[in-house]
């Protein structure tokens, strides 16, 4: 009887830890610009291999195994914090520009302005 | 319970190929470092599902592989802010 549930247990840990490792890669496609796609991406990272390690935790019950995923997920989470933060700072250092609404719009207007300001048009 | 871990890997492998997508396309060379993270993060996971399976040994592949993907991208990432575009 014990085994039924464990084993439910698990298959619910698994299945929402996967799932939200899908809603981390559908952002990553989605969003406009970096600075969007890092919370994405990193946030849905940690949550989703965070819930599927508890998943196999469970799973496979007290042994040392379980210790080795602690430490798996342990160092995932810093790991991709620390990730986050590297991308954000290179980013932002290299002046990558932030999107905003209609951006392709203006840089047309602000060509066609300076376009005209040469040529007297 | 291998059928399921086999399913979630399969579903997981998906994933992998459409975070390619951002890799191949990414404007930016961070985006691709961003997308090639993801990738690094899902192939641990279904390495560990795998190894669920097989052999228990994978779970000291997994670790090193996300110690060594995680020194690898926060390197590329310092490169990228002090030289510039790659």
């Amino acid at each position: 009887m014990f085994e039924v549930i464990s084993n439910s247990v698990v298959v619910l840990f698994l299945s929402v830890g996967v799932f939200f490792l899908w809603v981390g890669i559908v952002g990553i496609i989605r969003f406009p610009d970096i600075y969007s796609r890092l919370h994405a991406a990193t946030k849905c990272d940690i949550l989703g291999a965070g819930l599927v390690l508890i998943g196999l935790i469970i799973y496979e019950g007290f042994s040392f195994d379980a210790l080795k995923l602690l430490a798996i997920a342990a160092l995932l989470l810093s790991s991709s914090l620390v990730i986050g933060h590297a991308i954000a700072r290179a980013a932002r250092r290299t002046d990558l520009v932030f999107w905003h609404e209609n951006r392709e719009e203006k840089i047309m207007l602000e060509k066609e302005k300076l376009f005209r300001e040469i040529f007297k048009v | 319970m291998t059928p399921f871990f086999i399913g979630m890997s399969v579903v997981l492998l998906i994933g992998v190929f459409v975070a390619l997508y951002r890799a191949f396309k990414g404007p930016d060379v961070l985006d691709r470092v961003l997308a090639v993270s993801l990738i690094g993060t899902n192939t641990l996971v279904i390495l560990m599902l795998i190894g669920y399976i097989y052999k228990h040994t994978f779970l000291d592949v997994a670790l090193a592989y996300a110690l060594l993907s995680f020194i690898s991208i926060v390197v590329i990432a310092r490169y990228v802010e002090s030289k510039g575009k790659l």
